[in-house]
């Protein structure tokens, strides 16, 4: 199986002031093409800075990373965001959508970076939303939908480029018990049928059991690595 | 564009502080219009100036008179095309405030020389065989009502009538001119000099200044030389200039209007930057969690710039625009108390410049900081 | 509810120095726009005060019939007599009436600031000026002497003209002028003329007759008799006025112009003025939101709110007057700027700012303050208490 993210060796480090403080101690990951990795660990363990570097939105201070292919630590600037558009998907807690914008134009965003006509850019538009099953709420506003919708809509958001990555922060951290299962769910669908590689970020064990594999993450390393078997 | 949707979504995300400030845009340049545009005005008013025609006035001031008898010496200066002349007859229709510019001239000389002033052959004959025959500027028709065949009384304030011994002159309309291409000249009148010297009562033989229309408007100042040089030492010594210096020191002693002018829209630009700004920077403060999901989702550094400085761009042009059009709108009710007419085309072009330095005035500091933006610290706020 | 007010005002006003960059924002639109309508109205307000100057209320002018200014007026030396000896007018101890018969000219001059020419006002004066004018007195100088072509000059044309230094001359009408004084008249519009021996002016100008008779009367209740005499003598045509009132008119144009502008202008800048300070409001509101909340869920009414608001919006539109106020006074006060008079000549006037002008300044600053306070206020008050503490 290929390694769709290799971190080897990776170190990240913040200055709080006048203070250096490591985050991340070299850590060594994979993920395989087609995974489903939970990241699990106490707030403060590092694990969305782990996430951050994955998703090309953060440079580790040493340290290798390689996804789809690439060494992300080595882009910079426009290239780095280029990369970002055509491999990362990003779904977040508070959805974070524009407000002021309908679903489909949410949902347009990514697309806006290409140079598909406008006919195409709201064919895949139209698909993405089909796949999250919600064509029929595409011109409301994110006012105007309910928790599970928002988020996904901004789950099709993270789709319509066709990214290989899934890059998921405390995507239910918001939602009551049924509709979190509904988007577990849904991000399962996208592993099991559409291939996607994700790696979420959870503190709620209930949502890590629908994941292939959880990584433990305290203090900046790993602390356990437990397998599940295929249910 | 396609980043239109996106640009105007975000200039729009908080519709009454969007509204105050395009408000604020658009008083500010409508300001702008008016005021630029009067000042404009004058000065294309003297820019239009026939570069052929010398204005000789008294050189004591244009309040004293010249000889009639200066024409023929005038005619036979070399270069010199056509000679006609004007009076100051000051009067009023009916009230005081009613003043009108009215001005007794020999028609066969006058409006030859003024070719912009569009008469019909018809009228100008009628006027030469109608004694006390006036052509009147389409303007001038326009305030009054007044059309071919009245008979309007005029009161002089300075001429008193020989005969009676006052100052009620009575005319014919004979004919109307227009001027297209300034369209503020509209408003004058003229009727027979040989009427007017008749008539009065003192001043016979005298007339208020001469227009002089040269054959080479190159040859202009040695004319204007060889005219004072003519009659200087004698009891009325002459000052010739061309039309447009003489209109220029007219302006000038109105006052610096283009300083007042600019000191006013200065303040007025010096508010509205601090008003912009702040409301850029607040806006694009609160965009911030926004600004770093574009980047997220791919938008480069440099792409966020510009969305900042377009969404800047945009409000100003657009509030400008409408500000400079509302005044566009509203110049014309200046024509009664400045005599200016339109708002010069180039003030909108101007105004659209200022709006543009406006906006990255404004937006250059806040579209930096979107472009530094760095997402991670930006998600986490 | 006092002490509602006073506590949550007195917190609204501790929290401002977070705010300070939009408050800038009210204080500076309302001063520029305050700077603008002071200074402006400044101008009218000086121009008329300098056309007023020292008009007397027992001083009356005489000009021709229909005349509207001295320029367009002619008076024959047989009528200007007559006049001059019209019941009302008072007599000096030699029994001789204090009045004068002028000749008014224009005279073009280069101007000190550029060389351009522009119209001076040359007035030929009758015997008995000095007693009709007392106001009018040499600074510089001396006297001129009659029939002898010598000029005493206005301080402000000898500040304004090239060549009116004492001792200058001027050539004009084949013949030298000296200049043998200076004189200072209290500001007023006179301060801007030449002045002559009027049958020297006359002489030296071809002309016979005058433009005016101005004469002092025993008393400002004699006007009536005085034109009650004029008007009803078959021989003279004349319109007889107080002097206040025919200064009055001769600004009127002017003054009209520069208070259109003022308003005009100062109503467009206090329109904008406004919407920003509705901006900063609603922005400072927003920002006290979950304060505002928190204060309604305890239990303050909101009374306390909106004036805590409105107060604020208050003190910042009164911080912007004062500079602008301060501004307009500190740049124009006492300036001069000279404009074409009604005479068709320079007339140099003081901008005055007085103060009443600083008061109409306050005023529409507070008016401002208040349309600026008064919507975001009412937002404060009605905000729905519970969404605000959750949307935190």
């Amino acid at each position: 199986m290929t390694a769709m993210v290799s971190l080897k060796n990776v170190v990240k480090t913040y200055t709080r002031g006048k203070q250096l403080v490591e985050v991340l101690h070299h850590l060594d990951l994979q993920v395989a093409d087609g995974d489903f990795v939970a990241l699990m660990g106490p707030s403060g363990s590092g694990k969305t800075t782990v996430l951050n570097l994955i998703g090309g939105i953060d440079h580790p201070t040493s340290g290798e990373i390689i996804v789809a292919g690439e060494r992300i630590d080595q882009l910079r600037g426009g290239a780095l965001a280029r990369w970002r558009s055509n491999n990362v998907g990003f779904v977040f807690q508070f959805y974070n959508l524009m407000p002021m914008l309908s679903a489909e134009r949410n949902v347009e965003l990514p697309l806006l970076l290409t140079s598909l006509s406008k006919g195409e850019r709201m064919k895949r538009v139209r698909a993405a939303l089909a796949v999250v099953s919600l064509e029929d709420r595409a011109k409301h506003k994110p006012s105007e939908l309910s928790g599970g919708q928002a988020q996904r809509v901004a789950i099709a958001r993270a789709l319509v480029s066709d990214p290989k990555l899934l890059v998921c922060d405390e995507p239910t951290g918001d939602l009551d018990r049924a509709t979190a299962d509904e988007i577990l769910h849904l991000l399962q669908v996208l592993n099991r049928e559409y291939g996607k590689t994700i790696v979420m970020v959870t503190h709620d064990q209930k949502a890590a059991d629908y994941a292939t594999h959880t990584l433990h993450l305290d203090k900046g390393r790993f602390v356990q690595e437990r397998q599940k078997t295929e249910a | 564009m396609k980043f239109i949707p996106l640009i105007w979504a975000m200039l729009w995300r908080k519709k009454v502080r969007t509204s105050l400030t395009l408000l604020s845009i658009l008083i500010a340049f409508l300001l702008f219009g008016m005021l630029q545009g009067v000042n404009s005005a004058f000065k294309q008013t003297i820019e239009r100036s026939n570069v052929n025609r010398l204005v000789v006035t008294n050189k004591i001031s244009i309040t004293e008179s010249l000889p009639y008898a200066y024409m023929s010496q005038i005619e036979t200066i070399p270069g010199v095309q056509r000679v006609s002349h004007e009076s100051w007859f000051g009067p009023y229709y009916q009230d005081p405030k009613n003043f009108i510019a009215a001005f007794p001239v020999e028609p066969e000389r006058e409006f030859p020389a003024h070719p912009e002033y569009i008469v019909p052959k018809d009228q100008l004959t009628a006027l030469e065989h109608t004694r006390d025959g006036a052509i009147i500027g389409a303007g001038l028709a326009k305030k009054y009502g007044w059309k071919i065949g009245d008979r309007i009384p005029l009161h002089s304030t300075i001429w008193v009538k020989a005969a009676d011994g006052n100052s009620d002159w009575d005319f014919t309309i004979v004919g109307i001119y227009e001027d297209p291409n300034e369209r503020s000249r509209e408003d004058a009148m003229f009727f027979n000099y040989k009427y007017f010297d008749e008539a009065r009562s003192f001043a016979k033989g005298k007339v208020g200044w001469y227009i002089v229309q040269v054959k080479d408007p190159s040859q202009s100042a040695q004319i204007a030389q060889e005219i004072d040089r003519r009659f200087a030492n004698s009891p009325d010594e002459t000052k010739t200039q061309t039309e447009k210096e003489f209109q220029q020191s007219f302006m000038k002693q109105i006052g610096d209007i283009n300083l007042i002018v600019t000191y006013i829209l200065f303040a007025v630009f010096f508010a509205l930057l601090f008003a912009v700004g702040s409301t850029v920077m607040q806006a694009v403060r609160e965009q911030v969690p926004e600004l770093a999901v574009l980047k997220t989702l791919g938008f480069s550094d440099t792409r966020m710039l510009v969305l900042v400085l377009v969404q800047s761009l945009t409000l100003c042009v657009v509030a400008a625009l409408l500000g400079l059009g509302l005044a566009d709108l509203l110049f014309p009710m200046l024509r009664n108390t400045l005599g200016v007419v339109n708002m010069p085309a180039t003030v909108i072009a101007e105004g659209v410049l200022m709006a543009a330095l406006l906006a990255v005035a404004t937006g250059i500091v806040p579209a930096w900081r979107a472009k530094r933006l760095v997402i991670v610290e930006a998600l986490r706020s | 509810m006092i002490k509602q007010i006073v506590a949550v005002t007195s917190m609204n006003l501790r929290s401002l120095p977070q705010r300070i960059g939009t408050a800038w924002v009210i204080v500076i639109g309302i001063a520029v726009t305050v700077a603008v309508l002071v200074s402006v109205l400044a101008m009218a307000a000086g121009f008329q005060q300098t056309l007023k100057g020292t008009a007397r209320a027992d001083r009356a002018i005489v000009l021709r019939a229909g005349s509207q200014a001295e320029l367009e007026s002619t008076i024959d030396r047989q009528n200007a007599q007559t006049i001059m000896d019209a019941p009302g007018v008072r007599k000096d101890e030699a029994g001789r009436p204090i009045a004068s018969a002028e000749v008014v000219v224009i005279v073009a001059l280069p101007q000190k600031k550029d060389g351009s020419d522009a119209n001076v006002t040359l007035r030929g004066v009758g015997p008995n000026a000095m007693k009709l004018r007392p106001e009018l007195h040499l600074v510089a100088g001396r006297m001129f002497r009659p029939a002898v072509r010598e000029l005493i000059v206005g301080k402000s044309a000898a500040a304004q003209f090239k060549g009116l230094d004492l001792g200058s001359k001027i050539a004009f009408r084949d013949s030298e002028w000296t200049v043998v004084g200076i004189f200072d008249s209290h500001g007023d519009a006179h301060e801007s003329e030449l002045q002559g021996d009027a049958e020297t002016v006359q002489s030296a100008y071809r002309r016979n007759g005058y433009q005016s008779v101005t004469a002092m009367l025993d008393s400002a209740a004699a006007f009536d008799r005085f034109k009650g005499a004029l008007t009803t003598d078959p021989t003279l045509k004349v319109d007889v006025r107080r002097e206040a009132d025919y200064y009055a008119a001769q600004s009127t144009n002017l003054s009209k112009l520069l208070n259109l502008l003022a308003y005009f202008v100062g109503g467009i800048m206090a329109l904008g003025a406004c919407s920003g300070a509705l901006n900063t409001m609603y922005t400072a509101v927003s920002t006290r939101t979950l304060e505002i909340a928190t204060l309604r869920a305890i239990g303050f009414s909101g009374t306390p709110i909106v004036i805590s608001v409105l107060v604020e919006s208050l003190l910042l539109a009164i911080v912007g007057s004062v500079i602008g106020s301060a501004a307009a006074w500190l740049f124009f006060n006492g300036n001069t700027v000279n404009t074409l008079g009604a005479g068709f000549s320079q007339v140099v006037f003081h901008l005055t700012v007085t103060a009443s002008l600083l008061v109409s300044g306050v005023f529409v600053a507070c008016t401002i303050g208040m349309l600026g306070g008064l919507l975001p206020a009412i937002r404060a008050a009605r905000l729905p208490i519970a969404t605000a503490l959750r949307a935190s």
